[in-house]
């Protein structure tokens, strides 16, 4: 039986509400100040990196000033330290990697989320994230010794047949010669690119099935009822719908393309020219630069060498911070209740 | 027939308004056809699908290694898709407009798309155990280290345990680092919050774009230059976990914040402190979730080459100690020899990768099952992805309140120690009390 609480007439104008405070108290004081110290240290050590980066850069970079960035050689001996080459380098192996990447992983994405059987989409899925998984030192191993000779072959055969094209045309070599010199067409971005491709292929594929999975379930059946095709309905419902994820996640793919080290620096064989025929050899990138340099590197060097890798690591911030507030806007209203 | 008394005796005309009438029965009409199954296609759709790629196989083979001096494979397969391509649009042209033969190549060439990239997949994994079978065969590679073994030295001799084991010392330290604090920040972005919090997830999340290799120069940089160490495991170790650090803070953040606030709620209602609807609520409905992204953190960590290569040095035999000098792990393993250009070498390299690949991909099922929710045999599999699957699981309230249901179904005397939820794996202690069932 529930009893109400008696009403006290002598003290009845006595009773105060209860002090309710947003501080916590006892434990959950406790928890908060930890989850702040912790929280705070996090910063110390993401942000430190970030500071420490740019403080280091910052000598070389007052140094040299914009020649910095349009020099195009690395001739630490003789003060003469630019990173022309090796930036164009990584933009162009992060551009052939995205030649490939971006329609490859937008049909798989397609593919995953509209076409395939139900029965293997879960499957599917699970094989883009083991992709995505796979160690890059294997892609490398991928890359040089099994895709680097075909591309060469191909290289060879644009030159041969597209040689007009500036793009394809490869100096110092005549394609139509009884033995062509196969090896000018080998270690450079193009081979470089397609072991690339496949690292930021999954996240991009990753990043737009997602987005296409979230497409309104009403308005696709409202498509195919009002008589479109399948792919009608993929060109007037999800492709609008997941703009935003095409554009995030092939940001992203681009952010990671941008940094990749390890299987460029299998597959390039180093150059400091600023080219455009990317099919022939020799290329250069700022993290591969940094993987080949560190080690013979004086302290002004290393200077050098950090203010190349925080130029790097803005131009990707840069990169991903686009991405993600493209991805973020085309998500809006679709969250959840957090 | 019965129906037949029903006939009307005049169409429509004179027959009181409000009745209803049976249809009428033709009994001229030819007998009813079964209907045809909406769901499958039939035999005729089916040969319209396949019946334009076999034909341009066929083509494909003609002109290229008949007709044209385009030999090789790469050719054929191309002249496949292209001819595959125009054949089906051709015969969907031939039943239908523009608009069936837009329908028919998209899907053909979607459908291509996704083949070349499981095409490249398999050939990635294939061609690694492929080229590295032979050292595989031998039990001493699995066993031995690399000390006063030559790289033209045969397979009987010298193994990559030491790099293994180095790897996984090394990913020991990266994780010992990155679980507490990542985890840690995401609790405090997540369940804190407030204008600090923002800020950490600002910088968190603007150090996922950290390249690798500068998380290496940076450790290389400050510990081994600066403070003088040598190289060691411990430098490896920080330096993976300068990389890990946000990229676990931040899918963890991710899926803290899919924990649905109601589940936070109801625990604050029923008066529990904030820290014990951390402990007891939000954290166990986000267990799977946190453990794939710390399994998916690690096996990025644990593959990753360039942080490795700046800081650990490579020795040639097992190295225990984290601060007992140059140290190897399997990626730096597979990079210096397959630089060393000896045919041995690289095969061993290819060995050591097999092995990295299996090792990442146990982690990768590992995570997999962690990710599952228990009896996952009645329900649908979640992918990885937080949205819907994590959402999900924590919407299910017979998870967090295991008691409620299980009490129900469970026949009437219910055992006062509940059978083992697999939701709940820590301990008993961890597992919230489930009400007391009336006696």
């Amino acid at each position: 039986m529930t009893t109400l609480p008696a009403y006290d007439e002598a003290n009845g104008l006595d009773v105060v509400p209860r002090r309710v405070s947003r501080k916590a108290r006892g434990v959950d004081a406790v928890f908060e100040h930890s989850a702040r110290a912790i929280g705070a240290s996090v910063l110390v050590i993401t942000g430190g990196v970030g500071l420490f980066l740019g403080w280091q850069a910052y000598p070389t970079l007052s140094r040299y000033g914009l020649d910095f960035f349009t020099e195009s050689r690395w001739l630490p001996e003789e003060d003469v330290v630019g990173i022309a080459a090796v930036l164009t380098g990584t933009v162009s192996i992060a551009l052939v990697a995205m030649t490939f990447a971006f329609p490859l992983a937008l049909l798989t994405a397609l593919y995953i989320s509209e076409y395939a059987p139900a029965r293997i989409k879960s499957t599917l899925v699970a094989m883009v994230d083991l992709m995505a998984a796979v160690p890059s030192i294997v892609y490398g191993l991928w890359g040089y010794l099994l895709v680097m000779p075909r591309a060469g072959e191909l290289a060879q055969w644009l030159h041969a047949n597209l040689g007009w094209i500036p793009f394809f045309d490869i100096r110092g070599t005549d394609p139509d010669a009884a033995v062509p010199d196969a090896s000018r067409y080998l270690y450079s971005s193009f081979a470089a690119g397609i072991a690339v491709a496949m690292m930021v292929l999954p996240m991009a594929c990753a990043v737009m099935r997602q987005v296409f999975s979230q497409a309104p379930q009403g308005e696709k059946e409202a498509a195919l009822a009002l008589g479109a095709t399948r792919w009608g309905m993929i060109r007037s419902v999800v492709l609008p719908f997941g703009r935003g994820g095409i554009i995030g996640g092939t940001m992203l793919g681009l952010g990671r393309a941008l940094g990749e080290t390890i299987a460029v620096v299998l597959i390039i064989s180093p150059t400091f020219d600023v080219k455009w025929n990317l099919t022939e050899i020799g290329s250069n990138s700022v993290s591969a630069h940094i993987a080949l340099q560190f080690g013979e590197a004086s302290p002004a060097q290393l200077s050098a060498l950090l203010a190349a890798g925080f130029v790097l690591f803005l131009i990707t911030l840069l990169v991903n911070t686009l991405a993600a507030v493209v991805v973020n806007r085309s998500r809006s209203g679709a969250g959840t209740d957090a | 027939m019965t129906i037949q008394q029903t006939r009307p005796t005049a169409t429509g005309v004179g027959l009181p308004a409000g009745t209803t009438h049976l249809p009428q029965v033709d009994d001229d009409a030819p007998p009813a056809v079964p209907r045809t199954s909406i769901g499958r296609p039939s035999a005729d759709e089916q040969l319209v699908q396949w019946g334009p790629w076999l034909s341009a196989g066929a083509l494909a083979w003609l002109l290229t290694q008949q007709l044209l001096p385009l030999p090789g494979l790469a050719w054929f397969v191309l002249a496949w898709f292209v001819l595959g391509l125009l054949v089906t649009a051709v015969l969907a042209g031939m039943h239908g407009g523009s608009i069936a033969v837009r329908d028919r190549v998209a899907a053909s060439v979607i459908t291509g798309g996704a083949l070349t990239v499981g095409v490249a997949l398999v050939s990635t994994v294939g061609f690694v155990f492929w080229e590295g079978w032979e050292p595989l065969l031998h039990l001493n590679f699995f066993t031995d280290d690399m000390a006063g073994v030559g790289p033209r030295d045969p397979f009987t001799r010298g193994g990559i345990a030491h790099a293994v084991l180095g790897s996984l010392i090394q990913l020991g330290i990266g994780l010992a680092i990155t679980l507490p604090l990542g985890i840690g920040t995401a609790v405090f972005m997540t369940e804190v919050g407030g204008r600090f919090a923002k800020l950490v997830r600002t910088i968190v999340e603007a150090m996922t774009a950290l390249p690798s290799i500068v998380a290496g120069l940076f450790v290389y940089t400050v510990f081994i230059l600066t403070l003088g160490q040598p190289r060691s495991g411990l430098a490896a170790g920080l330096a993976i976990a300068v990389m890990m650090l946000p990229i676990i803070a931040r899918a963890a953040d991710v899926v803290l914040r899919v924990v649905p606030g109601g589940l936070r709620e109801a625990s604050l209602a029923l008066g529990a402190s904030r820290w014990k609807t951390v402990w007891h609520v939000v954290l166990p409905t986000a267990r799977p979730g946190l453990a794939t992204a710390v399994i998916l953190g690690s096996a990025r960590g644990v593959g990753e080459t360039s942080p490795v290569l700046l800081t650990s040095g490579a020795a040639m035999f097992f190295v225990v100690g984290p601060t007992d000098g140059a140290m190897n792990s399997l990626p730096l393993f597979i990079y210096s020899n397959v630089r060393s250009g000896e045919d041995t070498a690289i095969l061993r390299a290819f060995g050591a990768a097999s092995v990295l690949l299996v090792l990442v991909l146990l982690l990768f099922v590992v995570a997999r099952l962690l990710a599952r929710p228990p009896r996952a045999s009645k329900r649908r599999r979640f992918s990885l992805t937080p949205r819907g699957g994590w959402a999900q699981r924590g919407l299910d309230l017979s998870r967090a309140n295991p008691g409620s249901v299980a009490g129900a179904v469970r026949p009437a005397p219910a055992p006062a120690p509940p059978a083992p939820d697999p939701a709940f794996p820590i301990g008993p202690d961890d597992r919230p009390t489930p009400p007391q069932e009336p006696r």
